[in-house]
């Protein structure tokens, strides 16, 4: 008897010869990659040119389950290694895939200058708001009190908006949902890949293991509960505003889309001005 | 296969040792170049920024080291050929790179214009004391290649060779000048492009659905495919399989970091570089490299002159160190004399191949300038004394 395998349309996307993964129940980094695929799939990028750039971390560990050209790169350092790869290769799709703690700890400093320069390049943080893979340290976007493994008496270091940050620095686009708002968070993906320009997607996501258990928040399900409720969707509202504490509220959606020229476009318009038909673009791929 | 023309400035040129290395990137096929200032390195990158646009290529300025020595690896995997040039400071920040490199099997050239230190040190002048840290400065066990130009001409040359192995054998290499090589200008001369080999990707013959890239080809060298080609290929620093997918364990940690330096195994067994004079009578040897090779010269004429039997050893491939052609030359000689602009690096190198055949007197100089060659010459009548 044969039986028809129920085919998950997300499959042809993933390297399932990898299956398990390696993220625990509840978890929210596997839902950000299935909007990731579906938004592949519904904004019909080819496949052989896009290219998943992460960093060290749970969420680092996408690009290795990605069935696409995939960079499984240092701590923090996703963003420069995308920019090398982008710059050689301008024909590719290039998306970092990677922590809040990866990006906007340890990597911060190459994010707000990848922003400046509006490098063409799709970011993906997903914010758990804490270092998972190393055991639950307090990170960047760690709320005032939470408890972290670092932080046993309660966290009280300023975090980071990270939204606004990016912003700031110069990214085209910039949006914010959480593991609740699959659909409008699959829309966003699909949304910067019709862009030219830096792009910063924020995701919050549940670590039920390190973060809500310890801070008695409940499990995957209570996260999307309180994702659910505490969610406020203002498109275009100031970044300012989109400050994130420990239960309050979250404002999510697209808070910025700008049309900016991206930097080999500001690097091509200067070289042609100054050499005029000396200058020679690059060739795709620069070596044979 | 030859150089390709477009980056080739064939003449005969007045030009500094950072300037040559750069010219000898463009004619190895560099078409991508990463960087951060940093004395005395930075003439390397402003005359690619400056020459690269007519060439077909792009110079990025990134906002630190660690950003440029990663770049310059995203740039290689979307098919480029590419270098990154710093000095002490920045060398040691790209520590972490240099081992993504050497794990990731990612051909790319670092160059290192050596300056004095620890810590910032003496920005603007000479030392020789960034040579263990490229032999062993990221952790983890891994092979290395790092070459040691002495003039102008060689960080030509030299750097071409560099890209030729780093493609070879898929693996990070350094080119070690020193402050006073960089700085020193002497004549160039650079061959038409036809006469330049060049050692191409190694790219795959196999199609995608066959293609496993980390599985070794019969020398242990992977062969490469790059983003965008169809062959959705995974890339780690992690310990990974044939696959190129994580894999936590003994043994495939045992093969692949056996295999990051068996692959150099030919390199070290016969093709490492080294130039020797007048060792066929000598009863005392200096072994030196890059600047101080040069004061050595001085040292030996003088020695010469008073009747001492004293050849030369220079050193152009530190790693691999030329141990067995330093053992043959400890079994002849009565002792080894080892100058460097350090407290004493590559002395030990010479006095483990040397195996208590010869004696072994290192020459250090803490760096900032270099040696007198009657400090050199000392040494050598000593040693013959
Ligand atoms: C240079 C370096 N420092 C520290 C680490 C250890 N480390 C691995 S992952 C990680 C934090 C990851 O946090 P985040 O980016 O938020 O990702 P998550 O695991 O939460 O998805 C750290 C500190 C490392 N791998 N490399
Ligand atoms: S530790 Fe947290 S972030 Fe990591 S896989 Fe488990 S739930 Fe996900």
């Amino acid at each position: 008897m044969t039986e028809a395998i129920p085919h998950n349309p997300v499959e042809p996307f993933l390297r399932v010869d990898r299956m398990p993964h390696i993220w625990c129940p509840g978890c929210g980094i596997g839902t950000t990659v299935n909007c990731f695929t579906r938004a592949l799939l519904e904004s019909k990028v080819d496949l052989n040119r896009v290219a998943v750039v992460s960093g060290i971390g749970c969420t680092g560990r996408v690009a290795g389950y990605a069935r696409l050209d995939s960079f499984h790169t240092t701590h923090g350092r996703a963003i420069p290694f995308a920019t090398g790869l982008k710059l050689a290769n301008p024909g590719l799709e290039v998306v970092v895939y990677s922590g809040d703690g990866d990006l906007t700890a340890i990597g911060g400093n190459h994010l707000i200058h990848a922003a400046r320069r509006n490098i063409d390049i799709k970011v993906i943080c997903v914010n758990n708001m804490i270092y998972a893979m190393t055991g639950g340290q307090t990170a960047p976007t760690t709320p005032a009190t939470a408890i972290t493994s670092t932080a046993p008496y309660g966290a009280f270091e300023p975090s980071f908006n990270l939204v606004q940050l990016a912003e700031s620095a110069g990214a085209s686009y910039v949006a914010r949902w959480t593991t609740y708002h699959v659909r409008q968070l699959s829309r966003s993906m699909s949304e910067m890949f019709q862009k030219r320009g830096f792009c910063f997607i924020e995701v919050l996501s549940p670590c039920p293991t390190l973060y809500q258990r310890r801070n008695k928040l409940g499990d995957g399900l209570d996260t999307m509960k309180y994702y659910k409720e505490a969610g406020k969707i203002r498109h275009g509202a100031p970044t300012s505003e989109a400050v994130l504490t420990k239960q309050g509220e979250i404002l999510l959606g697209k808070f910025v889309d700008r049309d900016r020229p991206d930097y080999l476009e500001l690097m091509r318009r200067q070289l042609y001005e100054q050499l005029g038909d000396r200058y020679q673009e690059a060739e795709v791929p620069v070596c044979a | 296969m030859h150089a390709d023309p477009k980056g080739v400035l064939t003449g005969v040129h007045f030009l500094d040792g950072d300037h040559a290395c750069c010219e000898g990137a463009l004619a190895a096929g560099a078409r991508f170049a990463a960087g951060y200032p940093i004395t005395p390195s930075t003439e390397v990158v402003e005359r690619f920024a400056a020459r690269i646009p007519t060439v077909g290529g792009l110079f990025v300025q990134m906002e630190d080291e660690l950003a440029a020595s990663i770049a310059i690896q995203g740039a290689v995997w979307g098919g480029a050929k590419a270098f990154t040039v710093t000095s002490g400071p920045g060398f040691s920040l790209m520590m972490e790179h240099i081992g993504y490199a050497a794990m990731t099997e990612t051909p790319c050239v670092f160059v290192d214009v050596q300056r004095g230190g620890p810590s910032t040190g003496l920005p603007t002048l000479p030392a020789q004391a960034d040579m263990m840290q490229a032999r062993w400065g990221s952790h983890g066990d891994y092979g290395m290649i790092a070459l040691c130009p002495n003039s102008p001409q060689e960080c030509f040359d030299l750097t071409i060779q560099a890209f030729n192995l780093s493609e070879q054998f898929r693996t990070p290499v350094m080119v070690m000048l020193d402050e006073c090589v960089g700085h020193m200008t002497e004549k160039v001369v650079i061959p038409p492009a036809e006469q330049i080999e060049i050692y191409p990707r190694r790219h795959t013959a196999e199609p995608p659905d066959r293609y496993q890239p980390y599985a070794p080809a019969e020398d242990l060298v992977p062969a490469m495919a790059h983003a965008g080609e169809g062959y959705r290929f995974h890339v780690t620093g992690l310990t990974h399989d044939e696959r190129g997918y994580p894999s936590m364990n003994v043994e495939t940690q045992d093969r692949l970091v056996r295999r990051l330096q068996a692959k150099l195994r030919p390199l070290a067994e016969g093709l490492e570089l080294f130039a020797a004079s007048d060792l066929g009578d000598a009863e005392v040897a200096v072994v030196s490299y890059g600047i101080t090779s040069r004061v050595a010269k001085r040292a030996l004429q003088l020695a010469r002159e008073r009747g001492v039997r004293a050849g030369e050893f220079r050193i152009i491939s530190a790693w691999p160190f030329p141990e067995d052609r330093l053992r043959a030359l400890a079994g002849r000689v009565k002792a080894l004399i080892v100058p460097e602009l350090n407290l004493g690096q590559m002395v030990y190198e010479v006095e483990r191949a040397a195996a208590g055949q010869a004696r072994v007197r290192g020459v250090p100089h803490a760096g900032g300038g270099v040696h007198d060659p009657e400090q050199i010459l000392a040494a050598i009548l000593e040693a013959v004394r």
